[in-house]
This record gives structure tokens, C-alpha cells and sequence, in this order.
């Protein structure tokens, strides 16, 4: 039995931090994942990986894989069914994959750690165990692998996700940057970062019969899944369902890979429903992650600290051919106010997976240089950081002079400072102690770009007792989707929050948009917002000429306490029930997709914040802890402040780790990655992580659907530079290479220890 | 997974007679780094010998030392009054590895016989003389941040990822074992955990099928000067870059009687620095006395292209540590 939620009796519960609706089905194991559906027959996989970067595959000989009980087939390039390449994300309308690449069609082997072989047996661990009999012999080639050594072949790529890869404005940069009185020139590095999503990506696929598929998946790209798998596999699209009611922690990892590919390939070949997950090393060697980076950023500044020249290159390390080059420099477009600007990046194409979305890819690693530059000015300058930004607060986008929809980082600072207690401060380096303890606060400003997806439809559904069912082939990755959307139907629809439904995670309903971006809060809600607007009109026709709401037209109606009303009239109107009943009618029904997202054509729209944080760095070791955090955030309106605070924080802890300890561990010789396990890829653990505080101006951008901004990956972004520049104030000490470990720390330490100072008993 | 044969034999007798016929058995106790391994494939042993049920128990022994049984879990042997009181070293160190979840599980005899964490012994892509004697090393020309800087080989740089075993080694501790037909014998910790040469497959002095059946630890003078100090990528739940285990034992003029120290995270085994001890004893406890202690001891580092920090590293807490314990007062353990 779900226990007593208190506000689900409520009506209104926008802004309400209204608890999520799923928690207590998660807590009692009754919400199930992809991995658990367990159709009859069912088999399961195992991937053998290969071991080289590059090559060919020229003998595989698994005959004691065969001969293993349970086994039921391995699948390789000589026996998978044929399928064709999948169309690619942004590049083609139907695409969701970030590598198009065939998926086990030929020999090549693309990176190491590519699927090779895969085992079907009869019980996981008896295809784990064939799959380790399985012996691949390689023809290896030449692999490009070293970013270092390739940088000088870096080239720049077509576009930036469809913005130009190069920016100029305000006159030439570099002279400006020459001739300015202040500057700071430096480059700034971070490495590669792996996806660990709690649940490990999983699939069981069904072929209903020779051409229908039913995919169990743990995606956050429903829609897109199923128009690239009908390319992909040569059906129609509704001969094709993918349903995903739960994901356990997407952050952009959950999607359409090769994985996908061969789930479906070995249910085909097994005659039989398959189900893959994929081991923790699996993910690390199939599923990409985020691409490392070099970037120089270069600050001109007069001794106010206006900027004369805003400068912001680099080059990321990509798979070759990829179209996902991390748009480190977007934060740039958009922050500050610089008499000129010049942006522009590139990339090393080498023989890696995919390079793919992981929460603000681009604005993470690009908000780490920027923000630490900015902080290196202010040092300079002698000036407050939070003071440099506000004097370079733009009043129009610095790229393309649009107006903002709204803008209140200026006000986010403000309120955050006051309740850091940031004037407390002392800005020398390394004045405050603690024991062995030097202490050290640091500022950065977090930035993610504002995106509606286009075609996200939606169905509403009234029936005659006076509930709701709201429709939408959402993602509901734990972040509060069906809990927020359900507030904002219930909102609209003038019910409590119990008489509304929303169903999602099935495309069988309306299509949504990806989840991913950001987007999908605003995306469903302005389908909502749509559809409620036919449903009135809807409401209106079946009300008829005997309500006494006969006569008023749409515009002059409006749903408030269970029905439908005059507007400004707090007695005409009717409820849906009466309405329903009089039309004879056990529910009236209305689908709508979204407006299209001009608002994002006309104004710049952002959504910004300010990271404050406190960090401890120990003299003797170079240890780093995070000591106090606040996050102070402009994002439009907040739908629901429980559900928003654990995006932010969690966007803050994954930038904890990104910061201080996180870092793929690639060989460059083999092209492999080596510590593809929890163990060894260091996560943030509970030490790691100190009390988040997080406010929000709770502004409504009055553009956007339901006056709100996606908050999914802003968290994230400005972390690493906050961190780093508490570490500059703590020691005096500026390290510009994520991620910062003890080593890095220790490095810039000059006096050995224990040479000097008097034993003091 | 390989499959094995699964066997829980009633006493230690009966292990090591198992063990004795079986020859690709392996002792099952906690699992947490035994079926990781068999996970990998690293490990493939046809026999596992369940032993989690044996020797779990701590108890006095004459002349004022402690037995611990090597089935006894690390979180119990943590916990335990007398080695909170008596050898808090043991605790600390204890309590700084791994997760509460996996000290419930681990065994102080699967603890000493745990493998080195380096990434190229985990991967089967690579090669690794630890796996493959001969097949070459991978870890040297690769990713050494954690890797040996002392008593390596061109063979191999792995560490010894113990945090315990380092606490023992300090503590002068006993490993007692039981071999095939009752023989019993007795090993120094210092002694058990061999240095690579050529040989990095022979990890320890045990003889094939020996069993752990105990740690034994002496009186000592240390509980009140003892600490263990162990230097990390993340707050908790990470191996250690360096760790140091320090004791001092002072004199009533203050001057050194003894100290013990070793290092973890630096050698194919827990590092015993005897070079340092023997430097320390008898003198006044200075600052510059440690360095020069932490020096002579380190002199013999030889880094490798991305662990030359933990030479200073190590250094710099040998003082830390020594310092603050010279500082203490008698009273506060
Ligand atoms: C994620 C992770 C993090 C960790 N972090 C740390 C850390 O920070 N510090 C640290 O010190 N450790 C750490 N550990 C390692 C942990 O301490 C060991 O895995 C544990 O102590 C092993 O004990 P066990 O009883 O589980 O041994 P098992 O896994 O059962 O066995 C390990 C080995 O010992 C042998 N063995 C077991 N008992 C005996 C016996 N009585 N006689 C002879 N041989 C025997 C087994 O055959 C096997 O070869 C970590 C482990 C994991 C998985
Ligand atoms: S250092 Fe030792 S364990 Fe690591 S790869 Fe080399 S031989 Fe193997």
C-alpha cells in the first residue's frame, strides 16, 4: 500500500515540494527496470569485448564456448542478422545513435573494448563463463590513440550541434588581448570521464514475430529509439515498441548503442527474448563517455576589470568522424560582456568509442577553464570575483545581441554571497588555517543554455467519474518527471493531484522529445499546455446548449476546482462529471503536441547560478575535501522545490567528482581503458560529499511553457572551477588539470616538509 | 565465471587436506577479493575450500599477547576491546580500508593473502608476469601512479594493497599455519609477503595448501604513541596512495627507546623501515630527526614515471605522524 503522501489531496501543488510518486514503489522493489522483465523463454547474453584498437577480426574459435551447457548460440559479424547502419543524433531527424558505425556487420575493429562475439546461453553466468572461453586472433593496425602527440592534426569540425564552430565579435581579440592592461593566457585540462549510472544499461527485446519488436529498455530516448531502429532494421515504425518505465540514472548515457543492436541481433539469431545487461566494464568499454580537453582561455581586462578580449579555444579527443565535439566554448557565447570575442574549437579524431552526452557535456569541462580564468583576473586585479562578474554582466547576448528572456544571475550572486557569508572571506591566498588545514573559499558561475525540443505531444484524458489520465511517451529517470508533470497537469486541469495519472515511458503513447538537454520538463509541459487548450475546447462543445456555460467561447472559460468555469466567475460553470453525463459520455479525450519552441528562436535564454563553495586542503598530504557547499541558481520557475534540490545536487556532487576524482584511466598504447570498475574509477562517496545547500531566484521566464528552465545538468556545470579557485585561495596554489588529486596538489608544494619548523612540545 | 567445486570442510584438518588433493583449490573466506578475481577470470581455481567458518575467534595468550583468529571478520577484530586498548595501531589501520560493508565480510587471513589492485594484473588483456610468468609487464611503461617505489623488479611494481597487513608489520605480529598432516609453523608478517625479483607469481613463503589459522600479536609499549595514517584519492573507500604506521615508545629523559614504523602502499609488500627505526632509537624526538629518518629509509626509492610524488609524500607524514606522536600526551592514547 503507497503511503499517505499528503499533498496528493491537494489541489495547486505547483511550487509544493510535493514527494516523488514512484519512491514508494522504488523502495519496495516493485518498480521494474528493463533488466527485470522476464518474458518465457528467455536467454541471456554475454559480450565479449575485443582487445585491440584497431584491426581485423581473423579468427574467433569458440568451440569450448559451443560446447558449454546451456549455451545457446554466439553471435559474430559471420552469423548476426544483417541491419543497417544506424542514422546518427542532430546529423539526421530520425537519428539517435552517436556513432553509425555497422554493429557487428564486418570484421573492423573500431576501438578496443568493441563487441566482437556475443554468448546466448540459458542463465547469465553460464554466458558470462563461455564468453571468457571465447579466442579472438586480430590482424592490429596502426591505431591513432594519443591526443597529446595528434593535437597538432586537430581539426575543426563542421558546427557545434548545429551553432558555428568559430565566434568572432567585437574586433580582433588577440590584438586585444595584446594591447590589454590585465590579462590572463593559460591552458586548462580535464580527461576523459566514464558514465556510472546506478543501474547498468539493460534490454530484453522480444520479437513478437518475424517483423514486430517489443524492446524492454532503459532509455532516456524513447521516441528517437524507435525511428532509428525502423532504418536500422527496415520496418515500419509501429512494428516497433519500446517501452522504458523506469531508468535508474541516465545523465545522457542512456541511449541507443551498440548494445541495443546486439540485444535485438541475438534475439533474432536465438529464435528466443534475450536480455543484455551490461557488466560495469561493459559499460565503460561500449557506452562512451565524456571527451578530455585542452582548452587556452584568454582574459583582457582594464583595471576595472571590464573585459577587453574574452578568448576560449581547445580541441577535444573524439571518435574519428564523430559529431560530438563538446561544446566547451557555449559558455563563453553568453556569460560576459567582452569588447571582443573569439571562440572557436577542434578536434583529434582517434580510434575510441564514441564520445557521447554526460550531463553539461561541453558546458562542465568548458565552465571549469572559463570560471578559473575569471578568478585568475580577479587575483590579478585585486578585485572580488563576484564583483568582476558583475561588472561584465552583458545586457544583451554577447554573440548575437539577442535579448535575454530573463536574466538574474546578478540577484543569484547577491543572495548567494549573503547566505555563504562570502564577505567573510579573506581574498589573500592562504590566510586561513586549521591545524594542518589550509581553508579557502571559491566562487564560479554555472551555465546551461535553455532547449525545447519541437513534436513532444501529449494526450489528456477526462472520464466521467472526474479523473484525469495524462499521456506522453516521457523518461522518468528518477529525476521527478511524473511527479512534476502530474503537479502541472493537476495545476491546469484544476484537480487534486490524486485524480491525475500520468502515463509515460511507453511509445505507444504520444511521442515526447528525448530526455536529454535538459528539456524535457518544458518540452511536456508545453504539450500539456496544448493539449488542455483542445481539451477545453472540447469540454465547451460537450457542455452544449443546456450548461450554463452555454454561449462562452474558449477564450472565456478556464478549469479550476474540477470542472470548467466562466473565468472571473466564481459561480458558472460545471464539473467535468456533470458534463460528461449530460453528453452521455464516459470521458472526452484531446491529443495536442507543443508549440513550437520559437521562444528559443527569439530571446537568449539561459539558465545560470552561482557555485560557492569551501574547501580544506591538507598541508602535509595534498588531500582536497569539500567543506561547505551553496548553490544559488536562476532557472526560471520551480515546479517542485524537493525534486529540483536533489537535480541540483546531485549536478553538484558529479561535479564534486568530476572536480577531485574522477578520471578514466586510458592506456594510449592499447587504447583501453584500465580501471573500468567502481573500484578504481573513483566516485564521489558519502566522505566526499559535505552538506548542499541550494536557493533559487524562483523567477518565471515569461517565454518559456509553465515559466520554467531545465534544471537537470546546470548542477554540474561551474563546480570544478568553484573548487579550484577555493583551492587557489585556500594555498596560492592553481592547478588547471582536473582531476585534482593529492599528487597535483603536492606538486607545487616547494618546501619539504619537516625541515624548518621547531618541534614545539 | 569459471565453474568450481564448492567444499566446507569441517575443521582446518580437513581444509588443508582438501586443499592437499585438490592442488587448483583455493581457501574461500570472505569472497570480496577471491570471487572478484574469479569474476575477472583472473583467478580459476577448480576447488574453492570454505574456511569463513574457521578459526573466528580472539583470545589471550600467556605472556600478555592476543591471538586473533584468521576467520575473525575486520570489522570484529576492529572492535575488539583489546585491540582497541592494547594495539589501537591494528584498528585504525583496519578501519581506514575498503567499506563498512566489505570489513563485515573480509577475513584477517583472506586480508594478509589479498592480491595487488594493479591495473594491468586485472585486466586479461594485458600482460602480467604476476598471471603469466614470463609474458612481460604492462604496468611499467603504463599507469604507475600506484605502483611500487620501493624493492620493485624489472619483473614487477605491484604493491601490496593492505592497510591491515601494514599495522601487522609495524606491531611485529606472527602469522601462525597449519600445512598438510598437522604440520604448524610460525611466520613473521615481515616474512610472509616476498619482494617480486624475478618470481612475482610467489607472493608469499606459504607452502602450497597452507593455511592461516592465526595472527598473533606481543605486548607492546605503543598504545598510547601509535598511528596509522593512510593518504587517499577519495575520502574513504579508495586504496592507499601511501599509508604510514608509526609507534613510538618514549624513555622517562624523553629520548627514543623504540620506534616502529611501515609504509604501505609503496612495495610488494607492507614496508617494514627498519633504516629509520634503527636511526630513531635512543634519540631526542625531533623534526629534523624524523626527516633524516624518513630520508635514509626512502633513499632506496626508485620512482616510476607517475608515482615520483609519493616519495616526498611518504616522507612528509613519517614526520607528520612521528611529530604529533612525540607530542602527545602519555595519557591520551
Ligand atoms: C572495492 C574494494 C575496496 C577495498 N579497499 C581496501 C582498502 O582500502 N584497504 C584494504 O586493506 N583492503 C581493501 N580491500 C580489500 C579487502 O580488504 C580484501 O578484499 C579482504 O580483506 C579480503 O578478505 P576476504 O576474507 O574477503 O578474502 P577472500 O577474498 O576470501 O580471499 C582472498 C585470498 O586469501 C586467501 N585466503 C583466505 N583465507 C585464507 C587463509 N586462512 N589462509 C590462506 N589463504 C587464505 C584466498 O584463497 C584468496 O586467495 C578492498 C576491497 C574491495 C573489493
Ligand atoms: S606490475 Fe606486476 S602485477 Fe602489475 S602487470 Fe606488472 S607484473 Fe603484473
Amino acid at each position: 500500500m503507497t503511503p499517505a503522501n499528503p499533498a496528493m489531496r491537494r489541489f495547486g501543488t505547483i511550487g509544493q515540494p510535493v514527494s516523488r510518486l514512484d519512491g514508494p514503489l522504488k523502495v519496495a522493489g516493485a518498480a521494474r527496470f528493463a533488466a527485470e522483465v522476464r518474458p518465457e523463454r528467455l536467454a541471456y547474453a554475454a559480450i565479449v569485448p575485443a582487445a585491440v584498437a584497431k584491426g581485423h577480426v581473423i579468427a574467433i574459435d569458440a568451440a569450448d564456448a559451443r560446447a558449454t551447457r546451456g549455451v545457446i548460440a554466439i553471435m559474430t559479424h559471420e552469423n548476426a542478422p544483417r541491419m543497417g547502419r544506424p542514422p546518427r543524433f542532430i546529423e539526421d531527424p530520425d537519428g539517435t545513435a552517436f556513432d553509425s558505425s555497422p554493429v557487428m556487420q564486418d570484421n573492423r575493429v573500431r576501438w578496443n573494448g568493441q563487441a566482437v562475439a556475443v554468448v546466448i546461453a540459458e542463465n547469465q553466468d553460464i554466458a558470462e563463463h563461455a564468453a571468457s572461453l571465447v579466442r579472438v586472433s586480430y590482424s592490429p593496425e596502426a591505431a591513432k590513440l594519443s591526443f597529446q602527440a595528434l593535437l597538432l592534426s586537430a581539426r575543426r569540425p563542421a558546427s557545434i550541434l548545429g551553432q558555428p564552430t568559430e565566434v568572432n565579435a567585437g574586433g580582433d581579440a588577440e590584438q586585444a588581448l595584446a594591447s590589454a592592461r590585465f590579462t590572463v593566457d593559460e591552458i586548462y585540462t580535464t580527461p576523459r570521464y566514464n558514465h556510472n549510472a546506478i543501474e547498468l544499461h539493460a534490454l530484453t527485446a522480444v520479437w513478437e514475430a518475424e517483423d514486430r519488436l517489443t524492446l524492454h529498455d532503459s532509455t532516456q530516448m524513447l521516441a528517437l529509439t524507435v525511428s532509428t531502429l525502423a532504418r536500422v532494421l527496415d520496418l515500419p515504425k509501429d512494428h516497433i515498441r519500446v517501452l522504458s518505465p523506469f531508468v535508474g540514472g541516465g545523465f545522457g548515457g542512456k541511449g541507443f548503442f551498440s548494445h541495443t543492436l546486439l540485444a535485438i541481433a541475438a534475439a533474432k539469431l536465438a529464435g528466443r527474448p534475450v536480455r543484455l545487461v551490461l557488466s560495469r566494464e561493459g559499460v565503460f568499454r561500449l557506452i562512451g563517455g565524456r571527451a578530455n580537453s585542452r582548452q587556452r582561455v584568454a582574459l583582457g581586462a582594464r583595471s576595472d576589470g571590464t573585459l577587453t578580449a574574452l578568448i576560449h579555444t581547445g580541441a577535444t579527443g573524439v571518435m574519428t568522424g564523430t559529431i560530438f565535439p563538446e561544446q566547451f566554448t557555449f559558455p563563453a557565447r553568453h556569460l560576459y560582456a567582452a569588447d571582443s570575442l573569439h571562440l572557436d574549437q577542434a578536434i583529434v579524431e582517434l580510434d575510441i568509442p564514441a564520445n557521447i552526452a554526460m550531463r553539461a557535456p561541453g558546458e562542465s569541462i568548458g565552465s571549469f577553464a572559463l570560471e578559473s580564468a575569471l578568478d585568475e583576473l580577479a587575483a590579478k586585479l585585486d578585485l572580488d570575483p563576484v564583483e568582476l562578474r558583475r561588472r561584465n554582466e552583458p545586457q544583451k547576448d554577447p554573440t548575437d545581441g539577442r535579448a535575454f528572456s530573463t536574466r538574474n544571475i546578478v540577484e543569484a550572486y547577491r543572495r548567494g554571497a549573503e547566505r555563504f557569508g562570502w564577505s567573510n572571506r579573506n581574498p589573500a591566498p592562504g590566510t586561513q588555517r586549521d591545524g594542518e588545514w589550509s581553508i579557502g573559499q571559491g566562487v564560479a558561475t554555472a551555465y546551461y543554455p535553455y532547449y525545447r525540443f519541437p513534436g513532444s505531444a501529449a494526450r489528456i484524458r477526462i472520464t466521467a467519474d472526474g479523473r484525469a489520465v495524462v499521456q506522453a511517451a516521457a523518461h522518468e529517470m528518477g529525476m521527478g518527471t511524473a511527479t512534476v508533470q502530474s503537479q502541472h497537469a493537476a495545476q491546469l486541469l484544476g484537480l487534486p493531484l490524486d485524480r491525475v495519472t500520468f502515463e509515460y515511458g511507453d511509445t505507444a503513447l504520444p511521442p515526447s522529445a528525448l530526455a536529454g538537454g535538459s528539456t524535457q520538463t518544458a518540452s511536456i509541459a508545453g504539450a500539456v499546455i496544448a493539449a488542455h487548450e483542445r481539451l477545453v475546447e472540447e469540454l465547451l462543445r460537450l457542455a452544449g446548449n443546456d450548461s450554463p456555460l452555454a454561449g462562452a467561447g474558449p477564450k472565456e472559460v478556464e478549469t479550476r476546482n474540477g470542472g470548467l468555469f466562466r473565468k472571473g466567475d466564481q459561480e458558472i460553470g460545471e464539473s467535468y462529471e456533470t458534463i460528461l453525463r449530460r453528453a452521455g459520455r464516459d470521458h472526452a479525450e484531446c491529443e495536442a503536441v507543443g508549440t513550437p519552441p520559437a521562444e528559443m528562436m527569439n530571446y537568449s535564454m539561459l539558465s545560470l547560478g552561482a557555485q560557492f563553495c569551501e574547501v580544506r586542503v591538507n598541508d602535509i598530504t595534498g588531500e582536497v575535501r569539500v567543506a561547505r557547499w551553496l548553490g544559488s541558481f536562476d532557472t526560471g520557475r520551480i515546479l517542485n522545490p524537493k525534486t529540483a534540490a536533489s537535480q541540483f545536487r546531485g549536478g553538484i556532487i558529479m561535479g564534486i567528482g568530476m572536480a577531485l576524482t574522477e578520471e578514466t584511466l586510458f592506456d594510449e598504447r592499447s587504447g583501453r581503458i584500465m580501471n573500468p570498475s567502481l573500484a578504481e574509477y573513483h566516485l564521489p562517496v558519502h566522505l566526499d560529499v559535505p552538506q548542499i545547500d541550494v536557493i533559487w531566484t524562483d523567477i518565471p521566464d515569461p517565454q518559456s511553457p509553465a515559466g520554467v528552465h531545465g534544471i537537470g545538468e546546470i548542477g554540474i556545470t561551474g563546480c570544478a572551477g568553484a573548487i579550484a579557485n577555493a583551492i587557489y585561495n585556500a594555498t596560492g596554489t592553481r592547478i588547471r588539470e582536473l582531476p585534482i588529486t593529492p599528487d597535483k596538489v603536492l606538486a607545487f608544494t616547494s618546501q619539504p616538509y619537516g625541515q624548518s619548523r621547531p618541534l614545539s612540545s | 565465471m569459471t565453474p568450481f567445486r564448492y567444499e566446507k570442510p569441517a575443521d582446518t584438518a580437513g581444509a588443508v587436506e582438501i586443499s592437499r588433493r585438490a592442488p587448483a583449490a583455493r581457501y574461500l573466506a570472505g569472497g570480496t577479493n577471491l570471487v572478484d578475481l574469479m569474476r575477472e577470470t583472473i583467478e580459476r581455481p577448480e576447488t574453492l575450500v570454505d574456511v569463513s567458518h574457521l578459526s573466528g575467534e580472539i583470545r589471550d595468550i600467556d605472556g600478555g599477547g592476543l591471538r586473533i583468529g584468521a576467520g575473525v571478520k575486520n570489522t570484529a577484530v576492529a572492535a575488539h576491546r583489546s585491540v582497541r586498548e592494547r594495539y589501537p595501531l591494528l584498528t585504525q589501520a583496519i578501519l581506514s580500508g575498503a567499506s563498512a560493508q566489505i570489513r563485515n565480510m573480509a577475513s584477517v587471513g583472506g586480508n594478509i593473502m589479498q592480491r595487488t589492485r594493479c591495473l594491468y594484473f586485472y585486466d586479461d588483456a594485458s600482460r602480467c608476469n604476476k598471471r603469466e610468468p614470463g609474458a612481460g609487464c604492462d604496468a611499467l611503461q603504463g599507469f604507475t601512479r600506484n605502483h611500487a617505489i620501493l624493492g620493485g623488479s624489472a619483473s614487477c611494481v605491484a604493491t601490496h594493497p593492505s592497510d591491515m597487513c601494514v599495522a601487522l608489520a609495524a606491531l611485529d605480529a606472527s602469522v601462525q599455519l597449519e600445512g598438510p598432516r598437522g604440520a604448524r609453523r610460525s611466520l613473521n608478517l615481515t616474512d610472509l609477503h616476498r619482494l617480486p625479483g624475478n618470481t612475482p607469481e610467489i607472493e608469499t613463503g606459504l607452502q602450497p595448501g597452507e593455511l592461516i589459522t592465526a595472527v598473533e600479536l606481543h605486548p607492546n609499549r605503543f598504545a598510547n604513541r601509535c598511528s596509522y595514517r593512510k593518504v587517499r584519492d577519495r575520502a574513504s573507500f579508495a586504496f592507499a596512495l601511501v599509508s604510514v604506521a608509526a609507534a613510538l615508545d618514549l624513555a622517562d629523559d624523553g629520548s627514543i627507546r623504540e620506534a616502529r614504523l611501515a609504509l604501505g602502499g609503496v612495495a610488494h609488500k607492507p614496508w617494514r623501515a627498519r633504516t629509520a627505526e634503527a636511526l630513531l632509537a635512543g634519540k631526542q624526538p625531533a623534526e629534523t630527526q624524523f626527516r633524516q629518518a624518513a630520508d635514509a629509509e626512502l633513499s632506496a626509492a626508485r620512482p616510476l614515471p607517475h608515482n615520483a610524488f609519493k616519495i616526498e609524500l611518504v616522507k612528509r607524514v613519517i614526520v607528520s605522524s612521528f611529530v604529533a606522536l612525540a607530542q602527545r600526551k602519555e595519557a591520551s592514547a
